[in-house]
C-alpha cells in the first residue's frame, strides 16, 4: 500500500511538473555538440558557439528559464518527439520531410555546403564527367547528402558519416577523394590544415535553419518567431554573428 | 526486381522499391561480412586452440596474450582502431596494402575475424581440456602417438562439446555485425540508418531491419539444431 501511495504521488510530481512547463517559462533546448562554431564547449568546459548565444538572447527575450540539452544527431527529432526536450537549436536545416515530422520557427540563418578536398585534387565539382568513379563524404542525412545523391548518385560513390571527425580522418587517410560538408564546419575543421584546400564553389542549399519543436506546441513556435524577429531587428543578431563569421549568414 | 514488384512497392511512402534494393545490399554485405568472418575466424582457431593446450608457456603463452587482448575489449574499439589506425601509418597509402585496406570491407572483416577467431579458440580449448583422461589413456594403451589421439579422439569429441557454445558465438557474431556501418559499410544497419535519415522514421527503419536479423537468427538455430541432432546423434536414448 504504502508503496502504491509513493507511486501514486511520484506521477502526481511528474504531470504537474509538465503542466506547468506549459505556460513556457521552462524551455529545454537540444544541441548538438561539437559542430564549432555553431556549438561547442570552449576550453573551460562551457557550452557557446553562435546558436547557443543567440538561444541565450532569445531565453531573455522571452523570459524564460533555458536549459540547455545536449543530443547527438542521430535521435534528435526522436528525442524532440518524446519529450525529452521542447526545441531543437542545432543547425537544422528546413527540409519538407522534416517539416512533416517537425514545426519549424522561421528561418534564423543559412549557410552553403562547401566542397574540400586534398591540395592535389583537380576535378570540378560542378561535372558529372569529372566526378565519376569519385569517392564524396558527406554527413548522414543532412541537405549535402541530399544533394550529393541526387546530383551524383550512381556516378560516384558517396559515403556517409554520422560525425564530422570521422568523415575528416577519412580524407587525410585518402579513403575520399573530396567532401561536402556545411561551409563553416568545413572552413573550421578542414581549411585549417595545411593540405586541403577548398574546390569549386560554394552551393546554397536548402531554406535555411530554423529551430524545431513539436507540432502541438503551436504557441511555443509563436513566442520563439517573435523573440527571433526582434533580435533580427534591434542589432543583437548582427552583434552576435560578427563576433563567430566573417560573412553573412543572416537570413 | 521484377517490375510488377517494384509497382507495387512503390505505392508505399517508405518501402518503396529503392529502400528495398538498399536492404538487399545490406543483406549482402551483412552475410559476406559475417560469413566469411566465421570461416577464417574458425580456421585459425583449431590450431590456436590446440596452441593453447600445450604444456610448454612459450607457446600457450602468446596465444593466451592474444586471446586476452581481443576478448578484453570492446569490438568497436577494435574495428576504430585497425580502421582508423591503419590509415594514420605514415607512407602507407603509397603501398600495396593500401589497395587492400582503402575499402572499409577488409579492415572491418579483419577486425571481426580476428575477434571471432579468440572467442571461438577459448571455446575449443575448453572442450579439448575437458576430456575425460580415462578416453586418452586408453589412445595411449592403444599406442596411438600425438597426432592420432588428437585426429582420432580428442578433436572430434571436443567438436561435440564445443558445437553448443559456439552456435552461440556464431549469433553474437552476426549482430555484432551492426557495428559495421559505423565505417560506412552500408551492411543491413548502415542501410536501415541511411533510410531512417532519408525519411525520419526510425521506427518503421529499424523494426523492418530487426526482422530480418530475426529471421537470420532462426535459420542459424535451425541450421544448429540440425547440426547438433547430427553429432550427438549417440546421445539420444533408444527409440527415439
Amino acid at each position: 500500500m504504502k508503496k502504491l501511495i509513493i507511486a501514486a504521488s511520484c506521477m502526481l510530481a511528474l504531470v504537474a511538473g509538465s503542466v506547468q512547463a506549459k505556460d513556457w517559462k521552462e524551455i529545454r533546448l537540444a544541441f548538438d555538440v561539437p559542430y564549432e562554431p555553431f556549438e561547442y564547449k570552449d576550453e573551460n568546459g562551457n557550452l557557446t558557439g553562435f546558436e547557443v548565444e543567440l538561444a541565450k538572447a532569445m531565453c531573455k527575450e522571452m523570459k524564460a528559464d533555458c536549459e540547455f540539452v545536449i543530443q547527438s544527431w542521430d535521435g534528435m527529432i526522436p528525442g524532440l518527439l518524446a519529450r525529452k526536450f521542447d526545441a531543437i537549436f542545432s543547425s537544422m536545416s528546413i527540409t519538407p520531410e522534416r517539416a512533416e515530422r517537425v514545426n519549424f520557427s522561421e528561418p534564423y540563418y543559412n549557410t552553403p555546403g562547401g566542397w574540400f578536398a586534398r591540395k592535389d585534387f583537380n576535378a570540378d565539382v560542378t561535372s558529372k564527367e569529372d566526378m565519376k568513379g569519385k569517392v564524396i563524404g558527406v554527413q548522414r542525412g543532412t541537405t549535402m547528402d541530399t544533394y550529393a545523391t541526387n546530383e551524383f548518385g550512381g556516378i560516384a560513390t558517396i559515403k556517409r558519416y554520422t560525425t564530422a571527425d570521422d568523415m575528416v580522418l577519412d580524407l587525410e587517410g585518402q579513403r575520399l577523394d573530396v567532401v561536402f560538408v556545411d561551409y563553416p564546419v568545413g572552413e573550421q575543421t578542414i581549411l585549417t590544415k595545411d593540405a586541403f584546400k577548398e574546390v569549386g564553389k560554394p552551393v546554397k542549399l536548402g531554406e535555411g535553419v530554423g529551430v524545431a519543436m513539436r507540432k502541438r506546441d503551436k504557441d511555443l513556435a509563436a513566442k520563439v518567431n517573435a523573440a527571433l524577429k526582434k533580435l533580427k531587428n534591434d542589432g543583437t543578431y548582427d552583434a552576435i554573428m560578427k563576433k563567430y563569421f566573417s560573412y553573412d549568414i543572416k537570413m | 526486381m521484377p517490375d510488377f514488384m517494384a509497382q507495387w512497392l512503390n505505392q508505399n511512402d517508405i518501402f518503396t522499391a529503392m529502400t528495398m534494393m538498399e536492404y538487399w545490399n545490406g543483406l549482402v554485405n551483412t552475410i559476406q561480412l559475417v560469413f566469411l568472418s566465421l570461416i577464417i575466424g574458425l580456421m585459425c582457431a583449431i590450431p590456436l586452440a590446440i596452441l593453447r593446450t600445450m604444456k610448454n608457456p612459450f607457446i600457450s603463452g602468446p596465444v593466451w596474450v592474444y586471446t586476452y587482448l581481443f576478448r578484453g575489449t570492446p569490438l568497436l574499439i577494435q574495428l576504430y582502431i585497425i580502421y582508423y589506425g591503419i590509415a594514420q601509418i605514415p607512407g602507407i597509402q603509397d603501398t600495396f596494402w593500401w589497395e587492400i585496406f582503402r575499402e572499409p570491407f577488409y579492415p572491418a572483416l579483419l577486425a571481426f575475424a580476428l575477434n571471432t577467431c579468440a572467442y571461438t579458440t577459448e571455446i575449443i580449448r575448453g572442450a579439448i581440456v575437458s576430456t575425460p583422461a580415462g578416453e586418452i589413456e586408453a589412445a595411449k594403451a592403444y599406442g596411438m602417438n600425438w597426432w592420432m589421439r588428437m585426429r582420432r579422439l580428442i578433436l572430434p569429441s571436443a567438436a561435440r562439446r564445443a558445437v553448443q557454445a559456439y552456435s552461440n558465438e556464431v549469433i553474437f557474431m552476426l549482430h555484432s555485425s551492426a557495428i559495421a556501418s559505423v565505417v560506412t559499410i552500408v551492411d543491413l544497419t548502415g542501410a536501415a540508418r541511411n533510410i531512417y535519415s532519408r525519411f525520419y522514421a526510425p521506427f518503421d527503419a529499424f523494426i523492418f531491419v530487426a526482422l530480418i536479423y530475426l529471421t537470420l537468427t532462426f535459420i542459424l538455430v535451425f541450421a544448429f539444431r540440425k547440426l547438433e541432432n547430427h553429432l550427438l546423434k549417440h546421445q539420444r536414448p533408444v527409440g527415439s
